[in-house]
């Protein structure tokens, strides 16, 4: 029964779909390219990201460094790769947590129904109406600024919308005929969750990850941009595009590059996930 | 009308009070105080200083007595700036936000609304991609790329508005703030409004009324617009609270003495009572925002109003 929510027979399948999205292949082919240099990136760069050369501060992009270098002499196009693989690893991580979060309270809440179902969403509606971004600020301000506090600050965020959705599908999900004979089979509550329900809802949870994962690079730049984010000698996008803005006058290429970079990565898996929602929304059909 | 308020008001109860409770036990539970200095006190000035804040009393005092004088109104004194109170502070750096705010919601609702019926109207015209194109760039550049990037070219080759600065509030110095926060709502809001008066646009009664003769003008604003708004106005309560949000960001590019620069060097110095009273602040506004939302919509909507 897997995708059984989507694979209602259209003419054409969603991987046909998303590979005649000009705007998803375009922004497919910029995310590999760029997940292809952050990983391959200190090998094709001739200098650390973290090697300091005092002859060559602030110089600008030039052969011998491809996008110039910082305030410390580093080399800009090494930092940005050593960012790209934080920032898209942080991103990808985080989402994770914040899918597992959503789906668990979700199905949990709308498989179990009622009073239940009643108070674990009263609590999602709270949430959503606080200023998150600014408890995200005082515990990273507060507690000192570690990876995991990130992670947990982000994926307290997230998840609210995946929650809703999933309760959504699973209210949907939990009284079709499949789910019925599995109850009849007899089915624990459990077993119906892992084996029935969350197989089901997979499809569309995918979508919503995709979107997400820009969502929470934006966050994650958005704290290191504040200078709360991550720390010295790591580097993020966001830290290097707040560096950037110290060097406004003098180095220019130093907040273009990098601003422009993110720009590009955002812009890029928003493409991606918009063209797999269009890809799997069965009303386009 | 007046039960809509009510309920709505009283709804908002739980919202608050987890702010407050987060608030307080988040910044209680922090390791160090607001008075660790580079050079510790002499323990007995530290306790003074402790005795004179109540941050000797137990905690659930500490709380009982926080919400006590919240319920008049009162945030209490600030632990870093000596002699001001948290409301005092607020009130200080409230006029240049709301001022940012403000004029970027007015400009977000303006162009973005504008442009989204042009392109709705002109739908699959060149005009219309090249909206839809910019709207899509401008939902995803983050504030603090664009407001540096707008910073270098017009303050700094250009040279046509000021760098950054409040410059005691001469509107040069507001443009390009205003404009860095309200671009990603403008596009936003363009995408909302296109999406919805094109489906609008293909409803019966736009039909009839062509078939009466109504002029599109006439169409357009009597028939369409309205119920074509609604996405927009439900959009416009979080956004509001959003575009409050983004300005800590915008305020700390472009140096603006406002709340969310209070806010965040408030946070890094464990100015704890700043810190609450900004939150409770954007809570409440928050609150109030999509308290007004629900109003405007149900003077837009003659369905919800009824029910």
């Amino acid at each position: 029964m897997s995708g059984a929510a989507f694979s209602a027979t259209g003419r054409i399948g969603w991987r046909q779909r998303l590979r005649r999205h000009r705007g998803a292949r375009a922004g497919g082919a910029v995310l590999l390219l760029m997940a292809a240099l952050a990983i391959l990136g200190p090998l094709l760069s001739p200098h650390g990201a973290d090697v300091v050369n005092w002859d060559a501060i602030e110089q600008a992009p030039s052969g011998a460094y491809l996008f110039g270098t910082d305030s410390v002499g580093r080399d800009l196009f090494s930092r940005l790769m050593l960012a790209t693989g934080i920032s898209l690893a942080l991103g990808l991580l985080a989402t994770v947590v914040s899918v597992v979060i959503g789906i668990g309270w979700g199905a949990v809440a709308g498989l179990a129904g009622g009073r239940v179902d009643a108070l674990m969403m009263r609590i999602v509606d709270v949430l959503y109406a606080m200023p998150f971004l600014f408890f995200v600020i005082v515990l990273m301000a507060v507690f000192g600024r570690s990876l995991w506090l990130i992670f947990i600050g982000v994926g307290a965020v997230e998840w609210l919308t995946l929650a809703r959705i999933v309760r959504g599908q699973t209210l949907l999900l939990k009284n079709q005929p499949f789910a019925e004979a599995a109850r009849a089979c007899g089915a624990g509550p459990l077993r119906l969750l892992t084996r029935h329900i969350v197989p089901n809802l997979l499809g569309l949870v995918a979508v919503y990850a995709t979107l997400t994962v820009p969502q929470v690079i934006l966050v994650e730049s958005f704290l290191s941009f504040l200078g709360l984010g991550v720390q010295e000698p790591l580097t993020s996008l966001g830290v290097l595009v707040k560096e950037g803005v110290e060097t406004l006058e003098t180095a220019p290429w130093l907040i273009l590059i990098p601003s422009l970079w993110l720009a590009a990565l955002l812009l890029a898996l928003n493409l991606v996930g918009d063209a797999l929602r269009d890809a799997f929304d069965p009303k386009d059909r | 009308m007046f039960r809509l308020i009510c309920g709505r008001l009283l709804g908002a109860i739980p919202t608050l009070m987890a702010i407050v409770l987060l608030g307080f036990v988040l910044m209680r539970l922090a390791p160090g105080g607001p008075f660790d200095a580079e050079r510790a006190l002499p323990p007995e000035v530290e306790a003074q200083l402790r005795a004179q804040y109540d941050l000797d009393a137990p905690l659930h005092e500490q709380l009982a007595r926080y919400l006590a004088d919240l319920a008049r109104f009162d945030l209490g004194p600030s632990f870093k700036y000596k002699d001001f109170t948290v409301a005092e502070l607020i009130r200080d750096g409230a006029g240049v936000s709301a001022a940012l705010g403000g004029a970027a919601l007015v400009l977000a609702a303006a162009l973005g609304l504008t442009l989204g019926c042009a392109a709705a109207l002109k739908r699959g015209s060149r005009f219309d991609a090249a909206v839809m194109t910019l709207a899509v760039s401008g939902q995803v550049i983050p504030t603090f790329v664009m407001g540096p990037i707008l910073a270098l070219v017009f303050g700094l080759w250009l040279r046509w508005l000021p760098l950054a600065g409040w410059g005691g509030g001469r509107p040069a110095f507001l443009i390009l703030p205003v404009i860095t926060l309200a671009l990603p709502y403008v596009a936003a809001i363009a995408r909302l409004m296109r999406a919805s008066l094109i489906e609008t646009m293909n409803e019966s009664y736009i039909r009839t009324a062509r078939a009466k003769g109504a002029s599109p003008a006439r169409i357009l604003l009597c028939h369409a617009l309205p119920p074509a708004l609604l996405p927009v106005v439900s959009y416009l309560g979080p956004a509001a609270a959003g575009l409050l949000t983004g300005s800590v960001v915008v305020e700390t590019i472009f140096g603006l003495p406002g709340i969310g620069r209070y806010f965040v060097q408030g946070a890094i110095n464990r100015d704890y009572t700043l810190v609450l009273g900004v939150v409770m602040l954007y809570g409440g506004l928050i609150v109030v925002f999509n308290l007004a939302t629900d109003l405007i919509y149900g003077w837009l909507d003659p369905r919800v109003r009824r029910s």
